[in-house]
C-alpha cells in the first residue's frame, strides 16, 4: 500500500474503495442530518451542527494521535524513518483542517444554542491550543528542506507536543473548576439521542475517519513522490554539477 | 570519553556525496590527507570549498561515500556518534565565533574552559598568536579583522584541535597580516595539527616571501578538479 | 555539568558587560506593566488582575530574554563552536537554562514588586514563601521552553516571529499555574494558600518534564548555520 501507481497519479485501488466508500456514507450522514432526523427538543433545528461537529473534533483528535505515534516510530526506527515522517507530516495537515472545522462549527453551535461564539471549557480551550501547536509544527516542518533532518526535528517538536498538551489540559481544567462550572457547557452534552440520531452520530464519525484516511494517504504519497523526485533526480543533479567543472576549468586557472 | 584512534590519516573521504537543499555541493569528493599536513583547498565560488569543510567538521551529513574524519567514521550509512571527533576538531567559518562583549582573552579562556585547559595554556595560546596584552584586553568588537581572526586562532590552539578546518582565513587581511597567518598555520602543523584551509588564490610560487608552497587541492563542481604536492618555491 | 556551568558564567559575563537586562529588558517589562494599568484603566480591576498581568509580562520579556541568549551565539556564528567544543549539546542546555533563570528571577522579583508598587497589591508574611517558590519554579519552567526552542529557531529564517509560536502555547501552563499561586499569595477571595501550593506543584512537574524533555531534543532541535 506504500507504492503508488505508476505515472497515474497518487491514487490506487484501496483509496478508491476508501474514497467512495466515504462518498457514499457521507451522502447518507447528510440526508439523514437534514431530513431524517428530528431536531431537538431543547435546541431545534441548530443541533444538526452536531453531525459535522462531534465527527470534525473526533477526527482532529486522532489525527493528534497518529502523528505522535508515527513521530515516535520515526524516531525509534532506522528503516522507514522518512516514511512514518511523511505520515506524521500529513496526517497533522488534515488534522490542522479538522480541527479548524471543529473550532468553527463547535463555536458556531454555541453561539446558536448558548448565544455565545465561545467558553472556556477544558475541552475546547485545550483544543484551540492543540490548533496553534500544531500550525507551529507545520511551519517548522516547512522550513526544513533536508528530508533525514526535517524528519527527526518533526519527530521531537511532535513528541514534545505530547508532553505539553496533557499539561496545558490538567492546567485548564484545574483552572476552569475553579470558576464552579457545575455542567460543563458542551451542547452536545445536552441532547438526547434516540436511535437515528445516534445511529447518524456514528455514520458521520465513520465517514469523517474515511475522508481523512484517504486524505493522508494521499497526502503522504505526494510527499512520498517528491522525496523520490531529490533521491532519483540525484544522479542526474551530479553529473550536472561535475559538468560544471568542465565548463569552469577552460576559463579558470 | 571514547578514544579517538589515532591514525596518521587525519580525513579520508571517497567519493563524498553531501546534499544541500535538494543539490549536490559536494559531487563526489576524493582525496586524503595525512596528520600534520597543511593542505590548501582552492576553487571558484560555489565549488563546494564551505561544504566540504563545514562536512569534515561533522555539521552537515553525508549522503553518499564514505568519510573518515580523525579515524571517526562520518560516512553516509555511518552510526557512529561524531561527538568524540568533534571535540578535537575546530571550525572557523567566515565568521569568527567571537562573543562581540568579551576580552580576546575571555573568548580564548571560554574555550580553554570548555576544554579543561588552563589559563597557563590561554596565555601561552595568546603568545603564539601574537596578541599582547593590550589587545587582549581588547572587547571582540573593537578588535581589527586581523586580530579577530588570531583570537579565533588562539581559541584552536587553547582546545588543542587536532584537524583546523579554516574557511577562508586570509580574507580581509592586508599582505603583513597574510605573511603572518602563513606563518602561524605552519607553525601548527609543526605542533602535530593538521591544518586545512579554503583560499580564492593562486598560491603564488613566485613571490618574494612565498616560502614552501602547501599542497594544493582544487575543487570544481563538488568535486577535484586538482591535487598538487607541496614543494619549495621555485 | 561543569561545561553547564562554564557556559552559564560565559552568558551570565556577557549580561553583565552588555546589561542588556538592565538596560533593555526590564523597562520593557514594566512599561508592560504601566501600559496594562492604561489600557485597563479602572484600579480595582488592575488590582483584581495584578498576579496575570505579572507572569503575562513576564511571558514576554522571557521572549526577549531568550532571543538575546541566542543573537550572541548567532551574531558571529559563535554557536557552530559551541555545538562542536562542547561535546554534548545537553551540556549547552543546561548552561543556557541556567543563565537564563538567573535573569528571568531578577525580572520576577522586579515584575512583583511593580506589582506592589505600580497596582497597589500586597503580600503577606505568611504567604511569602508561596510567592518565592512561585517565582523560582515558574522562572526555570520559563528558561528551559524558552531555551528549548530558542535554539531551535536560532538559525532559521524568521526565528522572530516563530519563537512566539512555538513557544507560547508551550508555556500557557506555565502562565495559569503561575497566576493562580501568585494569586494566592497576593491574597484573594477564590484561590487559598493551599490552592496555591498544588498550583506551585503543577508548575514543578511542568519545570522537571521541560529540563528532562529538552535535554534529550535539544541536540536535534538546535542547528548549526547553513
Amino acid at each position: 500500500m506504500n507504492t503508488a501507481a505508476t505515472g497515474a497519479g497518487t491514487a490506487t485501488t484501496a483509496t478508491r474503495l476508501i474514497g467512495v466508500a466515504a462518498l457514499a456514507i457521507t451522502a447518507f450522514v447528510a440526508v439523514s442530518a437534514f431530513w431524517l432526523t428530528p431536531a431537538d427538543a431543547v435546541q431545534g433545528e441548530s443541533v444538526r451542527i452536531m453531525y459535522v461537529h462531534v465527527p470534525t473534533a473526533w477526527v482532529a483528535y486522532l489525527a493528534f494521535v497518529v502523528t505522535a505515534i508515527t513521530s515516535g516510530l520515526s524516531l525509534a526506527r532506522r528503516h522507514r524513518t522518512l516514511g512514518f515522517d511523511r505520515v506524521a507530516g500529513a496526517s497533522a495537515e488534515v488534522g490542522v483542517l479538522f480541527m479548524a472545522m471543529a473550532l468553527v462549527t463547535g463555536s458556531l453551535w454555541g453561539r446558536l444554542t448558548w448565544g455565545t461564539f465561545w467558553q472556556w471549557d477544558p475541552r475546547l480551550t485545550t483544543t484551540l491550543f492543540l490548533f496553534v501547536t500544531y500550525v507551529g509544527y507545520l511551519a517548522v516542518r516547512n522550513i526544513d528542506t533536508d528530508p533525514q533532518r526535517r524528519a527527526r526535528r518533526s519527530a521531537v517538536l511532535a513528541l514534545l507536543a505530547v508532553l505539553e498538551i496533557p499539561l496545558v489540559h490538567f492546567s485548564v481544567v484545574l483552572w476552569r473548576s475553579l470558576h464552579q462550572e457545575a455542567s460543563v457547557l458542551n451542547p452536545d452534552g445536552d441532547v438526547r439521542l434516540d436511535g437515528l440520531m445516534l445511529f447518524t452520530l456514528f455514520a458521520g464519525v465513520v465517514a469523517f475517519s474515511l475522508i481523512y484516511v484517504w486524505l493522508v494517504l494521499h497526502r503522504q504519497r505526494l510527499a512520498a513522490l517528491a522525496d523520490a523526485r531529490i533521491t532519483t533526480g540525484l544522479d542526474a543533479a551530479i553529473a550536472a554539477r561535475r559538468a560544471e567543472a568542465a565548463s569552469t576549468s577552460g576559463a579558470g586557472a | 570519553m571514547q578514544a579517538v584512534t589515532t591514525n596518521d590519516t587525519a580525513l579520508s573521504l571517497v567519493d563524498t556525496v553531501v546534499v544541500l537543499g535538494g543539490f549536490p555541493a559536494l559531487a563526489g569528493v576524493s582525496f586524503e590527507v595525512r596528520e600534520g599536513e597543511l593542505v590548501a583547498l582552492r576553487g571558484a565560488n560555489g565549488s563546494g570549498k564551505s561544504t566540504l569543510l563545514r562536512a569534515c567538521a561533522g555539521l552537515v551529513p553525508v549522503a553518499r561515500g564514505t568519510m573518515r574524519v580523525l579515524g571517526v567514521d562520518l560516512g553516509a550509512r555511518s552510526t557512529t556518534n561524531s561527538s568524540a571527533m568533534r571535540r578535537h576538531v575546530g571550525l572557523l567559518g567566515h565568521k569568527n565565533g567571537l562573543y562581540a562583549d568579551l576580552t580576546a582573552r575571555e573568548n580564548v579562556r571560554f574555550a580553554a574552559r570548555l576544554v579543561g585547559a588552563s589559563d597557563n595554556d590561554v596565555d601561552e595560546a595568546l603568545a603564539r598568536l601574537g596578541i599582547d596584552t593590550r589587545v587582549a584586553s581588547t572587547r571582540a568588537v573593537a578588535l581589527s579583522a586581523g586580530q579577530r581572526r588570531r583570537t579565533a586562532l588562539a581559541s584552536l590552539v587553547v582546545r588543542r584541535a587536532r584537524l583546523w578546518l579554516l574557511d577562508e582565513p586570509h580574507a580581509g587581511l592586508d599582505s603583513a597580516a597574510r605573511v603572518e597567518l602563513d606563518a602561524i598555520l605552519r607553525d601548527a602543523t609543526r605542533a602535530g595539527a593538521t591544518v586545512v584551509y579554503t583560499t580564492h588564490e593562486v598560491v603564488n610560487a613566485a613571490a618574494p616571501n612565498a616560502g614552501t608552497v602547501p599542497r594544493t587541492i582544487t575543487l570544481a563542481g563538488g568535486a577535484v578538479a586538482s591535487d598538487v604536492k607541496g614543494g619549495s618555491a621555485r | 555539568m561543569r561545561r553547564a556551568f562554564v557556559v552559564a558564567k560565559k552568558d551570565l559575563m556577557i549580561e553583565w558587560r552588555s546589561r542588556m537586562l538592565l538596560v533593555r529588558v526590564a523597562p520593557f517589562a514594566l512599561l508592560v506593566l504601566v501600559l496594562f494599568a492604561v489600557a485597563l484603566d479602572s484600579e480595582p480591576l488592575i488590582l483584581r488582575a495584578a498576579a496575570g498581568l505579572v507572569w503575562l509580562a513576564m511571558l514576554f520579556s522571557s521572549l526577549l530574554v531568550v532571543q538575546r541568549a541566542f543573537a550572541i551565539e548567532t551574531d558571529d556564528a559563535a554557536l557552530d563552536g559551541l555545538l562542536i567544543a562542547s561535546g554534548e549539546p545537553s551540556q549547552v542546555f543546561f548552561g543556557k537554562i541556567i543563565a537564563a533563570f538567573v535573569q528571568l528571577l531578577s525580572l520576577a522579583v522586579l515584575l512583583v514588586a511593580g506589582a506592589i508598587v505600580l497596582y497597589g497589591a500586597t503580600v503577606s508574611a505568611s504567604n511569602i514563601v508561596l510567592l518565592v517558590t512561585t517565582m523560582l519554579t515558574a522562572s526555570l519552567g520559563l528558561a528551559s521552553v524558552g531555551t528549548l526552542y530558542g535554539a531551535a529557531v536560532a538559525n532559521m529564517n524568521g526565528k522572530d516571529s516563530l519563537l512566539p509560536l512555538l513557544a507560547m502555547p508551550v508555556a500557557a501552563p506555565l502562565l495559569i499555574g503561575a497566576s493562580r499561586a501568585t494569586e494566592a499569595a497576593l491574597g484573594s477571595q477564590t484561590i487559598d494558600a493551599s490552592a496555591g501550593w498544588a498550583w506551585v506543584a503543577l508548575l514543578t512537574v511542568f519545570a522537571v518534564v521541560f529540563v528532562s524533555a529538552g535535554a534529550a531534543a535539544f541536540g536535534t532541535l538546535v542547528e548549526a548555520e547553513s
